[in-house]
């Protein structure tokens, strides 16, 4: 289910002639939406103008819309003043590392629960869903006890180790659903060929999923990218934050140089808009497997 | 099988096989099974199970991370009880999901079908709705904390350009409860979404029955929508009211509990218990207590908003 609409159902073209009160509807339509597009808008507006402004136009009542000098270089200062380079790396190791184990366990976990029959399947599918609405902040503490014992505390591991068992139990339970849609006649085909469950697994499934696979990678990236709770509890050294966390220190160094923060508030949000028109599609599915098909 | 080999090794992997062979059709699928939801288990066990077994461990004792944990038996269950920033953190949480929720609720309803109207330019319009929920957290923060800024922030700019007052949006706590809920209900894009979803995937032939029996807009809404949703009415509700419980970058970022506690969410009160405050084991106390209430939460919905879901398809 894309943006994009769908081709006009039939049923549409021996509808009853319009009435007045269907126009007064379309049109009542049309101004909310604009209205509302406005709202949604104005603060990504709002967010780039004051990026681009000097200090002291930022400070200036009434604001001005267009940024009278644009001052480009803020970008410059806001990425340099910190080391946005490493954090970039470093976002970009514990992201690529959480879609790989999210991606190949989850997808294999997920297997197991929509193909195979099994004794105890049930009641572990049962834990799954019952830790899928769970959520992290409950286990924060916790946690932190256990990765502390193992000498974890300012690495990456906390981050990137407990993905590879299982993914996560949304994942799971996505690729579940996903898996289910797959006819099982192809998997019993490759059975009779002498395929094993790997085989079936890995030749034919994943094959199969690769929309549903990009859809959780996705997902992921955009979780790893995003997440600061998990990264400023087990990071310590500024050379191992992550991008949200230097910028979440960034803010709290640069009280009142609002051009900065904004300027890289933009930085970092614009990699993740164009992700979105890039995979557009991907996002859409995303949404939508989480809340469909219960 | 041949049975006679010299390798040890070989001889180790053929007994394997071997009693595998000897296993039933049943037994072998139950082993495979549990060879593909192993890392599950595994993950539970160590990343759920063995936390949960601490933190229970360290209800019972004071931990500040540098000596041993010492036994303090029910201390930090009566000091819960008793200890006035946890009532504050617990009412301002629950305040907010109470308002927040039903709100991003309805504002992601009405927008999906603001948005399942068929023009021209509508994928537009789904793009620029949907956008604001993919802002990473920490740049929102800055730029909700931004737009709320007293002397130079948009919003305060468009009240007095109405001729409205300056409102100290995050410096009085009578306002900055709504601050947080404007922000919040400005991302709801990701349930509008599965609103969207859901409004499409309702059969056109239910609206034309309903007409032809002469059921008006409001009524097709009522009679027809509603409970043609209500599983992903429900599902959003819960997807909500779990989200709400767990509000942390922006108050962390944007008030940092202030002003006056007013934003201490019991996440963000949990976090400074345990990382600034160096309290192990009341933070422990209070993760469990989360964990209770999310469960109280989740029965209750299940139980008493759960039952009234019409499923076109029970069982599948």
């Amino acid at each position: 289910m894309g943006f994009r609409q769908k081709p006009a159902e039939f049923i549409e073209s021996r509808r009853r002639p319009t009435s007045y009160g269907d126009i007064l509807f379309h049109w009542l339509t049309v101004f909310l939406l604009v209205l509302f597009a406005v709202v949604m808008v104005t603060p990504f507006i709002w967010l780039l103008s004051s990026s681009l402004k000097t200090q002291i136009n930022i400070f200036q009542y009434p604001p001005q819309l267009i940024p009278d000098p644009i001052v480009p270089e803020n970008y410059i200062y806001a990425l340099t003043y910190k080391p946005f380079g490493t954090y970039f790396r470093n976002t970009l190791i514990v992201a690529g590392l959480n879609v790989l184990a999210v991606v190949f366990t989850s997808s294999f976990c997920a297997y197991g629960f929509a193909r195979l029959r099994f004794r105890g399947r049930d009641f572990w599918f049962g834990i799954v869903m019952a830790t899928l609405f769970l959520p992290y902040a409950v286990l924060l503490v916790p946690s932190f006890i256990v990765f502390s014992r193992l000498g974890w505390v300012d690495t990456f591991l906390p981050l990137v180790v407990p993905p590879f068992f299982g993914g996560g139990a949304f994942n799971i339970f996505l690729m579940r659903q996903f898996f289910r849609t797959i006819p099982e006649e192809i998997a019993d085909a490759a059975r009779i060929d002498g395929c094993s469950e790997f085989g079936v697994y890995w030749r034919i499934m994943l094959p199969l999923s690769k929309p549903a696979l990009i859809t959780i990678g996705i997902f992921t990236f955009l979780f790893a990218w995003n997440d600061l709770i998990g990264p400023i509890t087990y990071l310590r050294s500024p050379d191992n934050f992550t991008i949200a966390v230097g910028l979440a220190s960034f803010r709290s160094q640069t009280d009142i140089h609002w051009d900065l923060q904004l300027a890289a508030s933009t930085a970092v949000t614009l990699p993740v808009i164009i992700l979105f028109f890039l995979a557009q599609r991907y996002f859409i599915q995303g949404v939508v497997m989480t809340g469909l098909k219960g | 099988m041949t049975a006679h080999t010299a390798d040890p090794a070989a001889a180790e992997g053929f007994w394997l096989i071997r009693q595998y062979n000897r296993l039933t059709l049943r037994q072998r699928r139950t082993l495979m099974g549990y060879v593909f939801i192993a890392p599950f288990i595994l993950g539970f066990v160590l990343w759920w199970l063995g936390p949960a077994a601490v933190a229970g461990y360290l209800t019972f004792h004071k931990w500040n991370f540098l000596a041993a944990p010492k036994f303090v038996g029910m201390a930090n269950f009566s000091k819960m009880l008793g200890d006035p920033i946890l009532a504050q953190s617990l009412k301002v949480t629950i305040v907010f999901s109470v308002i927040s929720v039903p709100l991003g609720l309805v504002f992601a309803f009405f927008l999906a079908n603001l948005i399942n109207a068929k023009f021209r330019f509508i994928a537009i319009f789904r793009t620029i709705y949907f956008l604001p929920s993919i802002v990473p957290a920490v740049a929102n923060a800055i730029l909700w904390a931004w737009l709320f800024n007293t002397e130079f922030g948009l919003i305060n700019f468009v009240i007095r350009a109405f001729g409205g007052p300056k409102i100290g949006w995050l410096q009085d706590p009578n306002w900055v409860m709504l601050a947080f809920v404007i922000l919040t209900v400005w991302g709801v894009g990701g349930s509008m979404i599965i609103f969207l979803a859901g409004l499409q995937g309702i059969p056109q032939i239910f609206y034309e029955a309903a007409e032809i029996d002469g059921a008006g807009r409001w009524q097709r809404l009522l009679y027809v929508t509603l409970p043609m949703m209500s599983p992903i009415i429900f599902f959003n509700l819960v997807i909500g009211f779990i989200n709400s419980f767990q509000v942390f970058v922006s108050a962390l970022l944007i008030t940092n509990g202030g002003p006056q506690r007013a934003t201490l969410f019991l996440v963000l009160h949990i976090w400074r218990t345990a990382f600034s405050s160096q309290k192990m084991g009341y933070a422990a106390v209070l993760s469990w207590l989360l964990f209770l209430i999310l469960m109280v939460l989740s029965f209750f919905v299940f139980r008493y908003i759960g039952s009234r879901v019409y499923y076109e398809n029970p069982g599948d």
